[in-house]
């Protein structure tokens, strides 16, 4: 199970090398498409169904929306000469990376091994739910009931974000 | 934005219905199967880009605004508001108080306010993501004149 | 143990995009990347061996779960993650029509 998955992420993390090294950007957008779908398989493996449903049904959109965009512009990578502020970048890029990498290390020796640890407040989540909420669905259960606030909260955000969207787009600029 | 060639009109004509009847089944089930609002929500919205892609300008005639969908989209964040007040008053003085009867697990109607949620959001987020996608395409259609 | 790693290397590979890349397409790409590794990684933290899907069945109800909380934490901002990106979308073909290109070096020499 656990080398299962990690078979997968390791296709993941090479989609996203691709991704990010790509030469035309059509490719790196579907290249990128690579590690949202392969998320899907993830959890379908890791028996979360609700979050496979919704990740594939949201990557199709984010794919449509980002190949709409870079059609309608231009295709081609920017390309400088590799001077000196690009080695900075690369160089500040690395040690910040090595930093992460060590606090990870750290961090890691608390956590549970994989499939064995399971949070201290699950047990409220789960022994008896179906009595409190009446959902057979535990997920629908947490999201309505038990969290309804940030249910209500991410409501707000989303049309906080459509806001957005149609402030920046439909405005005309400046003749 | 031109649309596509007739194959492709025909069999979206005759897909997009089944997609948008798939959104419906995955809101209303889902308190009993895997999905609920958010899935069904975009897979509502998924069938009229669908039906956008395929017919292009021809299709976009009829709606040159987006403020349909955007009143969809506040209607729905506030019944949403409107039934969490509702335990407020009737419940146990609580907020999101599931104060209607939960019925028997497993049936289609049980488990109170559930399945109206929801609904709410399902409609909120179909509305939510057609705003953004008819916001793109008319920006698009507008510098393209 | 070796999924939590690899989870941070996808996370690393995401920043050091967000960090060397000129171009705002790849920028956006490499923000949704470090947004997957980490609704992989809370899924993974909620994963209990032999464990069933969360979902009840009334006629046999005892069984291990899944945990559901951080599915449910990561159902909503899958649905933010697609807001933010769309959002960002807007930005980004807004800013090409005012400058004509996507190279943030160049954009930040014009002052437009």
């Amino acid at each position: 199970m656990e080398l299962t998955i990690s078979v997968i992420v390791g296709f993941m993390i090479l989609g996203a090398i691709y991704a990010i090294h790509a030469r035309d950007i059509l490719s790196a957008v579907i290249a990128g498409g690579i590690v949202g779908y392969s998320l899907v398989i993830c959890f379908l493996l890791i028996k979360a169904p609700d979050l496979a449903i919704v990740q594939i049904v949201v990557e199709t959109i984010t794919l449509i929306i980002m190949i709409a965009v870079v059609l309608d512009s231009s295709r081609t990578e920017a390309y400088g000469r590799f001077d000196g502020q690009a080695y900075a970048t690369a160089g500040a890029a690395l040690v910040i990376l090595l930093i992460l990498f060590w606090l990870f290390r750290h961090a890691s020796a608390s956590l549970d091994h994989f499939g064995e640890g399971t949070l201290r407040m699950s047990d409220a989540y789960i022994n008896g739910a179906v009595e409190k909420t009446g959902s057979v669905n535990l997920v629908t259960g947490v999201i309505f009931d038990f969290r309804g606030y940030d249910t209500l909260g991410e409501a707000t955000v989303l049309v906080t974000a459509v806001l957005g969207v149609l402030t920046i787009l439909r405005i005309r600029g400046r003749k | 934005m031109k649309g596509m060639t007739i194959i492709v009109k025909k069999t979206t004509q005759l897909i997009a219905g089944m997609i948008f009847l798939y959104g419906i089944y995955i809101i209303l089930h889902g308190h009993l199967t895997p999905g609920g609002g958010f899935a069904g929500g975009i897979i509502l919205a998924g069938s009229f880009i669908l039906l956008i892609l395929a017919y292009g300008s021809d299709f976009l005639i009829l709606v040159r605004k987006e403020s349909g969908s955007t009143i969809y989209e506040n209607l729905g964040v506030l019944v949403f508001l409107f039934l969490a007040l509702t335990g407020l008053l009737f419940g146990g003085r609580i907020f999101f108080a599931n104060w209607l009867p939960h019925g028997t697990p497993g049936e289609l109607i049980s488990a109170g306010f559930l399945p109206l949620y929801n609904i709410c959001v399902g409609i909120e987020v179909a509305a939510s993501i057609l705003s953004i996608f008819l916001a793109l395409i008319i920006f698009k259609e507008e510098i393209l004149k | 143990m070796i999924v939590y790693w690899l989870c941070f290397i996808l996370f690393l590979t995401g920043l050091y995009g967000v960090i060397t890349r000129r171009n705002l397409i790849k920028i956006a790409i490499s923000l949704s990347i470090m947004e997957f590794s980490c609704f992989l990684f809370l899924a993974l933290l909620g994963y209990t061996k032999g464990g069933e899907a969360p979902i009840v069945d009334p006629a046999d109800p005892v069984r291990t779960y899944v945990d559901p909380l951080p599915q449910a934490m990561v159902l909503t901002a899958i649905v933010i993650g697609l807001a933010t990106t769309a959002m960002l979308m807007a930005v980004i073909i807004r800013i090409y029509r005012k400058y004509g290109t996507f190279d943030i070096r160049e954009i930040k020499n014009l002052r437009g």
